[in-house]
């Protein structure tokens, strides 16, 4: 499961955090501080992975914004820098060809978009056209509140229920 | 990648200017957020940005507390202050008013209002509760955003003690015709399960009904909840394990729509969920194991795309082969993948390549050869990660032959190290590593050529780790190297020899600079220099006072530390120059703050002044007289049972917290019966003394059972591997596979490759080149580090036959002394069995039987017909002997001295008569009890003493009789008996103060500490009419078994006991295997010969209970694991688990 989830720039500066652990916020800091500094300090060419503490690290770096995410020692490092990959493509497709400043200015959404891709620290949707159906499903709602019931059946994975039978059926 | 976002801009500030930015083009211009980062982009200074915030807050503060705001309003103040906070000023004003949005709010108000919540509060806080009723009426909204909105609040917290409200609507929603809303409902479900898992336990089965979900959305989600629950307890869902094949099986076979490919490679999250819940199905468990080979198998097969997932699902796959029930191949095919991560330029690969090495190389030290020079590069790797990965492997490839290099190597990177968490592990490593090999130099030293470890590297090994781990240091280190110097090893001059290096070298510290010693460091100085500066002739004890005093002086010692030197100071004021200096010290303390550090000086000024005193008080060499110390804590009994009582957790010890914790991770980090027992703490180890001198390496690694069951795999060839590295390092190759595994190595690897064709013979020799300098020192370096791990010796890595696996040979103490079968005296008395003896009793002495009886070597005792027993039971004694645990009880008496009588004892043949005519004077109410043979305990001129046990229900009662051989009447006969590990109670004493013919005396015994032999030593004395009085002295002893009786307890008795014992130990027996139910062959043997109390066998596993005389329990937990027994001992009673183990052993050997 993943711990926590903390995007900062080039700079130090936090861009997104999320944590799915219940910590003091003297302890959020404090991790935060030590390990801001500690990927900062890290070279271009370095290993993704970093062993903090009890936790494994695994973060990387989109142009001038680190992800960096906090896992436990027996899940799989691999996949959680896919995970990284995933919610970067998923933003770059909702703000289209995102960049730092999107993330900065818009920071609530990508918070909406990282709850509809991680809910509790596990991915809870993997397919990318659900997560942004999610979303975009959700933003229909502030422009036309009227209409989003009525719009949100069709809107919702059209199709797809009737295309997936189920894997396990006994 | 990185072309996602590539044209984000490094520098804020120059954002004003960019509105063709899509990022900028979003931002309304005019929104106060927008202008609120703006300023503070703006700003140069901390201080003005604190300014700004503190502004910012109040104006949000005040306008959320107006009741003019409109929702709207308050939603944009909302993300203000989420930004503030994030930032790291507190706006707690705003939690409850996030919570007020989410409950009024509609659309996108109550989504920010949610989003707020979930970011302020963490699920520990109490205006949570306030949040509880919201969920409520969402989750029961029509409009199912709000549904949604409401479950993925849920899913990220939630108290704890509302789900009962809020758990029915949760659980509808797990038939909600919307998968999007099931999924989020099996998430929060999922929290539940993590926060409260009794809560949810009705619900299983509708778990099971989300895991066939038609939507693999939701089939995914539910797969949390199992692999958790399966973590927890796997035998519960071995029966999904076909099903869980099934689904991976269709997710590799691509039948998943393509919605769910993630870079054309089908829902990679889905598999790798699955293959982490199949690893720990398998997991020692063959019959399971054997479902997934074949999936497992496609999978390897289907993911050789390169691209970063499919590496991922690799590395779960390579993993779970190597957790569950081994397969040849596919552990051939696991081990081709870790070579090619490790081989891989790609630097993460690498990383987790030499992570599944580490792994991997307890089960097979050949692959590590392989990779020699791989590793050795990523030792000198920039990336102190790879480094430390690195040496991570190293550490568990240690032995005698490389520890030098290896420890050397985890040195220089603990003088890189500023990582104190690492700087912790890796000091503790080093530790272990040097505490564990010195005492293997008396063995090694004859035939170990460089590195043999030795006493000064012993030293200076731990004087560089005490000096480079700062303060940071885990108390046991010290101790335990203390521990280690005053205890010494086997020789007595080697000890010497060892503490006055120890010595020497802390002096010529103490000469140098103090000023950076870590002060755990300085107390461990001033230890030992006050208890072992007198073995150095030179050295004065005025130069080492002088020297603490110094020490004393600093302004950076801590108040601890010179309490210890003050300590060392009163060991050594002698003389008159030293009381001086002890009375100008104890005069500046005497007056101290510090409570200890006044009493320490008070000390010291008596003590220098009565010498006599101090030698009293301090004698040298106090450590070889151990201190009475009651290690079970009994006196705290009465306190913990009201502690439990009151419903306190019932205490573990560290290992089994270790191991529960060791057991929840799908990487096992136990060794496999290597050399290693890594994950004991040092302690646990050094505190048991081991009975016996038969091995106890698999007792000494945390969870013995695993390692058995491992165990087997290490025999596993890999046919297709060559071996490219043999003892002397590289053999010449010449199969072109090799050559084509070289030419794809990175350049080092190949031109090793080279070097060695210039030494072989090889055809191809292109160029005669001579190897680089660097090049040539890797070799010596790989030559130095892999030494010893050949196939030969991969063998006694095993911890088979190396001589590693004891961990510290001390100085054989106690009960130890009275263990050995070697260490008999001349005059102790051993028995035979009383089966044989009862037989004589009742049957005329007829010569065959006699005959069989006087050759009975160990074997021919076992061999004895069980019939002959239950024969003898039967004539001599049926009638009085109502338990019949009693009367399986002979056997186990004939097995233990069938091995006494390994050696010939030349009384036997005399002796067999006078045994029958003995036995008749044994009291009545004894006579028909169990007992062991008559025999003879010493002759004097004209006095015979012979002996015996009688078991009984309660009590082991010794008879000594003492038979009159001449006319003459003997007077005064005096009999002492005294025994470290018995408490000897006389009984009754013949009655006749003159013996004309048989006196019987009988003593009740009961066992003060346990041992796997009990010795009692005797005196006796008399004397004659006419003559001086005469002495003899001797000795008896019998087996712990003698009083080892059933306990009768039931299952949750036994339960409740279990936890509350401290003194544990594993093993694993060998299986009883004929024809029958092997556990319950094995048992009932055990039952039958030990005495024994079989509570109940569940399965593979049983319980046993028994009790040494009087009531000192021990409880026996024995499984059924790979073909082998695992047992766990317990017991309040120190070594008592020890002792039993080795007559379970005895008793199994002898069946």
């Amino acid at each position: 499961m993943m711990q926590f989830m903390l995007l900062f720039s080039r700079q130090g500066k936090l861009r997104l955090q999320k944590w799915y652990v219940p910590l003091s916020d003297k302890e959020k800091k404090k991790i935060t501080r030590e390990l801001v500094q500690t990927v900062l300090a890290r070279k271009p060419k370095m290993c993704s992975f970093l062993e903090w503490r009890d936790l494994k690290v695994v973060y990387k770096r989109y142009a001038s914004l680190y992800f960096c995410c906090a896992v436990e020692n027996q899940d799989n490092e691999l996949i959680t820098l896919e995970i990284i990959h995933r919610y970067v493509e998923l933003l770059d497709k909702y703000f289209g060809s995102v960049c730092e400043l999107d993330i900065i200015f818009n920071f609530e959404k990508a918070y909406f978009i990282l709850d509809e891709f991680l809910l509790g620290g596990e991915a809870q949707e993997t397919s990318k056209k659900n997560v942004l159906k999610a979303i975009e499903q959700a933003d229909l709602l502030q422009e036309n509140v009227d209409f989003q019931t009525r719009l949100f059946a069709g809107v919702m994975v059209p199709g797809l229920a009737s295309e997936s039978s189920g894997l396990f059926q006994n | 990648m990185s072309d996602v976002v590539e044209k984000t801009l490094t520098a804020l500030p120059s954002l004003l200017s960019l509105d063709s930015q899509p990022g900028a083009a979003k931002l309304s211009s005019t929104s106060k957020l927008g202008n609120l980062i703006r300023g503070i982009t703006e700003l140069t200074s901390k201080h003005e940005e604190e300014k700004l915030i503190h502004r910012e807050l109040a104006s949000i503060k005040e306008q959320v507390s107006s009741p003019n705001t409109s929702m709207r309003q308050m939603k944009e103040l909302m993300v203000r202050a989420i930004y503030c906070e994030s930032l790291g000023y507190e706006a707690s004003f705003s939690y409850i008013h996030a919570i007020k949005l989410a409950q009024q709010g509609t659309g996108l108000e109550k989504r920010v209002g949610y989003l707020a919540v979930s970011l302020f509060l963490n699920e520990n806080h109490e205006l949570l509760l306030l949040l509880v009723n919201t969920v409520l009426k969402d989750l029961q909204s029509t409009n199912l955003i709000e549904v949604c909105m409401a479950l993925t609040v849920v899913s990220q917290m939630f108290p704890k003690d509302m789900i009962p409200a809020i758990l029915p609507l949760v659980e509808e929603k797990l038939n909600h015709p919307k998968e999007i809303i099931r999924r989020k409902a099996v998430l929060a479900l999922y929290k539940f399960y993590l926060i409260a898992p009794n809560q949810v336990q009705h619900i299983h089965n509708k778990f099971r009904k989300a895991l066939c979900d038609k939507d693999p959305g939701v089939m995914t989600a539910s797969l949390h909840i199992y692999l958790q629950m399966i973590q927890e307890n796997a035998e519960g869902y071995k029966d999904l394990t076909a099903s869980f094949v099934s689904i991976l099986k269709q997710v590799v076979g691509g039948k998943l729509p393509i919605d769910f490919n993630y870079h054309s490679v089908p829902a990679p999250w889905l598999q790798i969920q699955l293959i982490r819940i199949l690893s720990l199905l398998g997991k020692n468990d063959q019959r399971t194991s054997e479902i997934m080979y074949e999936v497992l198998d496609e999978s390897l097969r289907r993911a050789e795309m390169n691209h970063n997932i499919t590496y991922a699902i690799l590395y779960e796959c390579v993993k779970c082969i190597y957790t569950i029930h081994p397969k040849s191949d596919l552990l051939e095919k696991a081990a081709k993948c870790i070579g090619n991560f490790v081989l891989s330029p790609k630097i993460n690969l690498k990383y987790l390549g030499l992570k599944a090495l580490t792994y991997v190389i307890q089960q097979d030290p050949k692959l590590a050869l392989q990779h020699q020079m791989t590793i050795i590069e990523c030792l000198d790797h920039p990336d102190l990660i790879i480094k430390r990965e690195t040496l991570e492997l190293l550490f568990r490839i240690t032995n005698t032959q490389n520890v030098v290099v290896i420890v050397e190597k985890m040195l220089e990177f603990l003088r890189m190290s500023t990582d104190d968490y690492t700087t912790i592990d890796l000091v503790g490593k080093v530790a272990e590593l040097a505490e564990k090999y010195p005492s293997d130099c008396v063995c090694f030293s004859y035939k170990n050529y460089t590195y043999a470890p030795d006493n000064e590297w012993f030293i200076e090994t731990m004087n560089t780790v005490f000096s480079l781990s700062g303060d940071t240091m885990q108390p046991d280190i010290p101790n335990s190297f203390l521990k280690l110097l005053s205890e010494g090893f086997e020789s007595v001059e080697e000890d010497r020899k060892l503490r006055l290096f120890a010595v020497d070298s802390y002096v010529t510290l103490l000469k140098g600079e103090t000023g950076k010693l870590p002060q755990f460091f300085l107390q461990v100085i001033s230890w030992v220099l006050g208890e072992y500066s007198h073995l150095s002739e030179e050295l004065k004890p005025a130069t080492v006072l002088e020297l603490l005093q110094k020490l004393l002086d600093r302004k950076q010692t801590s108040s601890e530390t010179k309490s210890w030197a003050l300590m060392a100071m009163t060991k050594l004021c002698e003389g008159r120059a030293g009381v001086s200096v002890a009375q100008q010290v104890s005069e500046t303390y005497i007056s101290s703050m510090d409570t200890v550090l006044r009493q320490r000086a008070q000390e010291l000024q008596h003590l220098s002044q009565d010498s006599e005193l101090r030698a009293r008080v301090l004698p040298r060499d106090a450590d070889l007289e151990p201190l009475e110390v009651d290690s079970s804590l009994s006196f705290l009994d009465g306190f913990v049972s009201e502690a439990l009582a009151a419903g306190a957790a019932p205490y573990k010890p560290p290992h089994q917290r270790q191991e529960e914790l060791s057991q929840a991770k799908v990487l096992s980090l136990e060794p496999y019966g290597l050399s290693l027992p890594i994950s004991m703490s040092s302690c646990s180890i050094a505190d048991r003394q081991s009975p016996t001198l038969l091995s106890m390496s698999s007792g000494l690694s945390g969870d013995s059972t695993d390692l058995s069951h491992k165990g087997g795999s290490t025999t596993l060839k890999f046919e297709g591997v060559k071996r490219v590295w043999g003892k002397e390092g590289y053999l010449a190759q010449k199969e072109s596979v090799e050559e084509a595994v070289q030419v794809e190595a990175p350049s080092p690897l190949r031109s090793t490759s080279q070097q060695a064709e210039v030494v072989g013979s090889h055809s191809q020799t292109p160029t005669l080149t001579p190897t680089p300098e660097p090049e040539q020192e890797k070799q010596q370096l790989a030559s130095s580090l892999f030494f010893g791990i050949s196939s030969q010796s991969s063998v006694c890595l095993m911890g088979k036959s190396g001589p590693t696996p004891q961990r510290f040979r001390r100085k054989a103490k106690g009960q130890s002394s009275s263990s050995g079968a070697t260490e008999q005296m001349s005059n102790s008395v051993v028995f035979t069995s009383t089966t044989v003896d009862n037989l004589l009793c009742n049957n005329p002495p007829d010569s065959t039987i006699t005959s069989e009886v006087d050759v009975s070597s160990s074997k021919h005792t076992s061999e004895l017909p069980q019939g002959l027993t239950a024969a003898n039971g039967t004539c001599d004694i049926e009638a009085e002997l109502t338990d019949s645990d009693l009367k399986g009880s002979s056997p186990p008496l004939s097995g233990d001295n069938g091995l006494e009588n390994a050696d010939p004892d030349p009384h036997e043949n005399l002796d067999k008569p006078q045994g029958v005519c003995l036995s008749s004077h044994l009291p009545a109410e004894l006579s028909g009890l169990c007992r062991s043979e008559i025999t003879p305990l010493c002759t004097l001129q004209n006095l015979d003493l012979s002996a015996c046990h009688v078991h009984r229900e309660d009590t082991i009662v010794l008879v000594v009789f003492i038979t009159n051989s001449s006319d003459s009447a003997v007077q005064h006969i005096r009999l002492d008996l005294d025994s470290e590990l018995l408490e000897v109670s006389c009984v009754s004493e013949s009655p006749a103060k003159d013996v004309r013919s048989v006196a019987v005396y009988l003593y009740s015994l009961t066992v003060r500490r346990p041992a796997v032999h009990v010795e009692l030593a005797g005196t006796v004395s008399y004397q004659v009419p006419v003559g001086t009085p005469q002495t003899a002295q001797f000795s008896y002893k019998l087996p712990l078994t003698a009083f080892i009786r059933p306990l009768t307890v039931s299952t949750e008795e036994y339960g409740t006991m279990w936890l509350a014992f401290s003194h544990d130990t594993k093993q694993n027996l060998t299986l009883i295997n004929d024809g029958q139910e092997p556990l319950v062959a094995t048992l009932n043997v055990l039952r039958k010969k030990l005495q024994l109390h079989v509570v109940e066998v569940i399965g593979v596993e049983g319980i046993l209970a028994c009790k040494l005389l009087q009531d000192q329990p021990c409880l026996m937990h024995f499984r059924v694991h790979e073909g082998a027994l695992a047992v766990w001992l317990r017991s309040p009673v120190p070594d008592l688990p020890d002792c039993l183990i080795y007559h379970c052993q005895r008793a199994l050997q002898e069946h």
